[in-house]
């Protein structure tokens, strides 16, 4: 039964795109590399870097290994702290992600629901919530976090905060993008509802919301899949930016953004790998997930298939 | 043409009444302006008297009112750091910020739409092709790692250009301070207006790319060609007309995101403009000053989105400026 | 000296994997002032063959041989300078759907006197007049304030009159019109169609009548080819191939009209659909759907044999009925 499946997945014309697209197969062997090593960070990196006992202020600022300076134990150099770059790197990016891929399944959540609901039902429903989801989109996600999450450290202060980052990062970024997945949705749902199937079910008597979650929703995957690629990049960005403005993940538990924010003051006196390299680190990971959204985007949108 | 503007300009009054309320509950939760008018040494029940005395303790809606009428006259309250009207600090500020915008909106629009038009003209070109596979990777940096990348490469390694400040800048009409008439003041301004459009820019060359494919594919640019035009009249009055549509939709809708990116450029480059600011204000928790930048950044970017329908209206024909549209899409 | 000669035309479509042939062997005549009407189902490369004739085939396609001889030069040789003078100058189209072949950002006026201005030196107020002028032989009522309105503010058979007055302004030798009322109301058909016939006869104008419509084929024209499949399969005077056609292709088209059948019965369908361009079968293309099929069908393509004023392509060419 899997055979079969796998053997049928090989036959598509999907796997014959990829396995001929080199850049996309770059980029997602680049993506399994990041989340495989991610998410054994606690069993692969050389250090703890929340273990405040693990680390010797003594051992700031040390270079990467192949600069003039540097100690085998730091292959990557150490930060300001004196905490181990690697560790704290492949901690950084598990935090990144994660943020990053819980906020788009929140987007992906709301959005689907809405979309579904929006196009499904047509007429007021549906004007209502699309001129809220223009509305929302209008104001920048980033602006809009960026406000919500000042004022709510003014409220309740930095301490509080802190012990929240990682919920309200995947809240605010996820609340924030919704209707990218609303309008998508609600195209497809459009799409579909004129085919002739969508009769056919009703006509058999079967409930909205069956009907909406069996026959219609699996008919839009492909698009939902393009965004959410590009979605999770974008997340990423945005909680990089956050956690930069000091508004995210604070520096005592870094994502890429505050290790980032962490070392910018010190490329002044020449430390400058604290910064460029989880700078790097999230460039790559950022690239290879547009790269793959754009591969996907080709692919499955059926407009291309015209000729 | 009176009646698009009217509704239009209903459209922009609702919104910053949402935008109103929320600074005013912010001010409600945050801000208590016995803190700054009397000290520690107040007794309670005088607390209490002044309190009243003041308004603090009416009803949410007639204290609503009250901040509405002072706001509308331009009254944000007075900053608790720089014991200054938040709205004069703020302004103080605006010229800096602005400036920085217009510099990194005339990048965006220069090169977008020339690298744009020509890499769907001529898609296999290697200039197509290289330019779309740059904008890749700089839609994946992210603005504030483009400065901070821009400043180590071009100030702290090669010392070519300033690395923070505006520079020198020389007073204009009615208090406006730039620093686009002085040499230092635009060398100042390179760095940050590139990290500003780093990402927008190779945004609007996809952007203008993708559109322009699409309607090159159009009947009626067929027909163009199919009336023997030149290729200069069929690409850049049929086509690119066409094309920048959606574009100056999809503009309108970023400005609210460069707003945002400015915070972040201005924080790397110290950039002495309101992003910066209103990032100092939120450490200080200087309630009049946040509220303050939320109505000016909702005020801006409400003038702005008017300012872009309006050119839309005024490019596309099938809106009537007349009367209201009938649906979208 | 035919105005138009095209011979032996063949164009290709450069997909990814392999090489479609989308015209094979085309050749036809159009003389001065003639109307010429081409038949087929869509996809029979119909349109292909009208828009090859002025160069205007979609990307992956190509002219991979053959002439195109019009008023002594063969366009297929010419540069894009040159070409750009033909077009819209010599020869005009008309496209299938007015909705979509009107600029929409454009005014009307705009989009007529860019014709006259790119092939002749007309100051701006009498390309004016001239457009005017021509929209008001179109039959638009109030064509001077229609000059200045744009393409949404009209009506779908006001556009395609529009567009059909673009084609003449420049009082083209030939016009080539792609299914001009497919997109219409039935109503409107006829008139547009009525206008086209009145144009033609009072100004000389040769005309190329791509449809699928028969019938339009009987009222506009005076030559006819039928298409199958990239290949001509049938040409001849109009009235023989609607009356004495001997490819049973035709036949079928022919028995396929409502007017064949008596009122009740089910339309005569030709059996199965045409292929499609990567799947051609050997032999004659139409065999697998034929009722009069032959193993020689099967292997050998079909050359074309001279019967009266019709040119045919068949092994069974026979008249109908026999």
């Amino acid at each position: 039964m899997v055979a079969a499946k796998w053997n049928q997945f090989l036959d598509s014309g999907f796997y014959h795109d990829f396995s001929r697209d080199k850049t996309a197969i770059i980029s997602f062997f680049i993506l399994c590399v990041y989340v495989v090593f991610c998410f054994s960070a606690p069993l692969i990196a050389p250090f703890d870097p929340y273990d405040p006992t693990g680390i010797d202020i003594m051992d700031s600022e040390i270079p990467p290994v192949w600069l003039e300076g540097g100690d085998s134990r730091f292959l990557l150099g150490t930060d300001a702290q004196g905490r181990d770059l690697l560790s704290t790197i492949l901690y950084g990016t598990r935090i990144s992600m994660t943020i990053g891929i819980c906020a788009v399944l929140l987007q992906a959540f709301l959005g689907i629901s809405i979309g579904l609901i929006a196009g499904y039902r047509g007429g007021r429903i549906d004007n209502f919530l699309m001129r809220i989801a223009d509305i929302q989109l209008s104001f920048s996600t980033l602006m809009v976090a960026i406000i919500f999450l000042a004022v709510f450290q003014a409220l309740f202060g930095t301490e509080l905060y802190e012990r929240l980052a990682i919920l309200m990062l995947i809240l605010v970024i996820g609340v924030a993008e919704w209707p990218q997945y609303a309008r998508t949705v609600r195209a497809s749902v459009l799409a579909e509802k004129k085919k002739e199937y969508v009769d056919a079910v009703r006509v058999i008597g079967l409930r909205a919301p069956r009907i909406m979650f069996r026959h219609i929703l699996p008919n839009t995957l492909s698009p939902i899949l393009v965004i959410s690629t590009v979605q999770v990049a974008n997340a990423i960005v945005s909680e990089a930016a956050l956690s930069f403005l000091g508004l995210g993940m604070p520096v005592t538990k870094p994502s890429l953004g505050s290790l980032i924010n962490s070392g910018f003051e010190f490329i002044f006196s020449g430390s400058w790998w604290i910064t460029i390299i989880p700078g790097i680190v999230l460039v790559i990971l950022v690239l290879v997930m547009n790269l793959l959204g754009d591969f996907l985007r080709d692919v499955l949108n059926p407009k291309l298939y015209k000729n | 043409m009176l009646a698009f503007f009217v509704r239009r300009l209903v459209q922009a009054a609702l919104v910053m009444l949402i935008i109103s309320v929320i600074a005013f509950s912010i001010q409600d939760n945050l801000g208590d302006p016995l803190r700054e008018m009397v000290g520690q040494s107040v007794s309670e029940a005088e607390r209490q008297a002044l309190r009243e005395e003041m308004g603090l303790n009416d009803p949410f809606l007639i204290q609503y009112w009250r901040f509405l009428k002072k706001a509308v006259q331009g009254d944000l309250g007075t900053s608790y750091f720089f014991k200054r009207p938040a709205v004069d600090v703020i302004l103080d500020k605006l010229p800096a910020t602005l400036e920085l915008v217009f510099g990194a909106s005339l990048i965006i629009i220069l090169f977008s739409v020339p690298i744009g038009v020509f890499a769907a003209i001529y898609p296999k070109h290697w200039f197509s092709k290289l330019a779309m596979g740059v904008s890749i990777v700089g839609i994946s940096i992210p603005v504030f790692l483009t400065a901070i990348l821009s400043i180590y490469i071009f100030s702290v390694e090669l010392n070519w250009l300033p690395s923070f400040g505006r520079g020198e800048t020389v007073e204009i009409f009615g208090g406006w301070t730039t620093g686009f008439l002085t040499r230092d003041g635009l060398v100042h301004l390179i760095l940050p207006c590139i990290a500003l459009s780093s990402i927008m820019l190779p945004l609007f060359i996809r952007l203008i790319r993708a559109e322009m494919l699409e309607v090159l594919e159009s009947e009626y640019v067929k027909f163009a060609w199919a009336k023997g035009l030149s290729p200069n009249r069929v690409w850049f009055l049929h086509a690119l007309k066409n094309t920048l549509l959606p574009v100056i939709t999809v503009g309108g809708v970023q400005i609210g995101t460069l707003i945002a990116y400015t915070i972040l450029t201005e924080t790397v480059f110290q950039w002495p403009g309101m992003g910066f600011l209103f990032l100092e204000a939120v450490n200080r928790v200087d309630t009049p000053l946040i509220i303050a930048y939320l109505i000016v950044v909702g005020l801006i970017f409400v003038i702005t989105n008017t300012v872009v329908d309006l050119i839309y209206g005024l490019v596309n024909p099938m809106v009537k400026l007349a009367r209201p549209q009938g649906g979208d899409d | 000296m035919s105005l138009l000669e095209v011979k032996n035309l063949e164009v290709r479509f450069a997909m990814r994997k392999e090489e479609l042939v989308a015209l094979r062997d085309v050749s036809f005549k159009v003389e001065k002032g003639e109307r010429l009407g081409i038949v087929g189902e869509s996809g029979a490369g119909k349109s292909v063959a009208a828009f090859s004739i002025l160069n205007l085939i979609s990307k992956p396609g190509y002219i991979s041989a053959g002439e195109i001889i019009f008023e002594g030069q063969d366009l297929t040789k010419l540069s894009p300078q040159q070409m750009s003078q033909i077009r819209g100058n010599r020869i005009s189209m008309v496209f299938q759907d007015p909705m979509m072949t009107l600029n929409p950002v454009l005014t009307i006026g705009t989009q007529m006197t860019e014709a006259l201005h790119a092939h002749q030196d007309i100051s701006k107020e009498d390309a004016k007049q001239r457009a005017i002028e021509t929209l008001a032989q179109v039959h638009i009522p109030s064509a001077a304030t229609r000059f200045d309105q744009y393409p949404h503010e009209l009506s779908g058979g006001m556009r395609q009159r529009v567009v059909i007055a673009i084609a003449l302004i420049t009082k083209p030798p030939l016009i080539i019109a792609d299914e001009p009322t497919t997109a219409l109301d039935v109503t409107i058909q006829a008139e547009i169609m009525d206008l086209m016939m009145e144009l033609c006869r009072t100004s000389e104008v040769g005309l190329i009548l791509i449809t699928h419509d028969l019938g339009v084929i009987s009222q506009m024209t005076q030559r006819a080819i039928v298409m199958y499949a990239g290949r001509i399969v049938e040409e001849g005077d109009t009235k023989d191939i609607i009356n004495d056609a001997y490819h049973p292709y035709t036949h079928g088209l022919m028995d396929a009209l409502p007017q064949k059948t008596t009122p009740g019965q089910r339309l005569n369908q030709i059996k199965g659909v045409m292929p499609a361009l990567s799947s051609i079968p050997d032999g004659c293309a139409f065999n697998p759907r034929c009722p009069l099929v032959a193993d020689i069908c099967r292997t050998t393509i079909p050359d074309y044999s001279n019967i009266g004023s019709t040119r045919v392509a068949c092994h069974k060419a026979a008249p109908r009925g026999s």
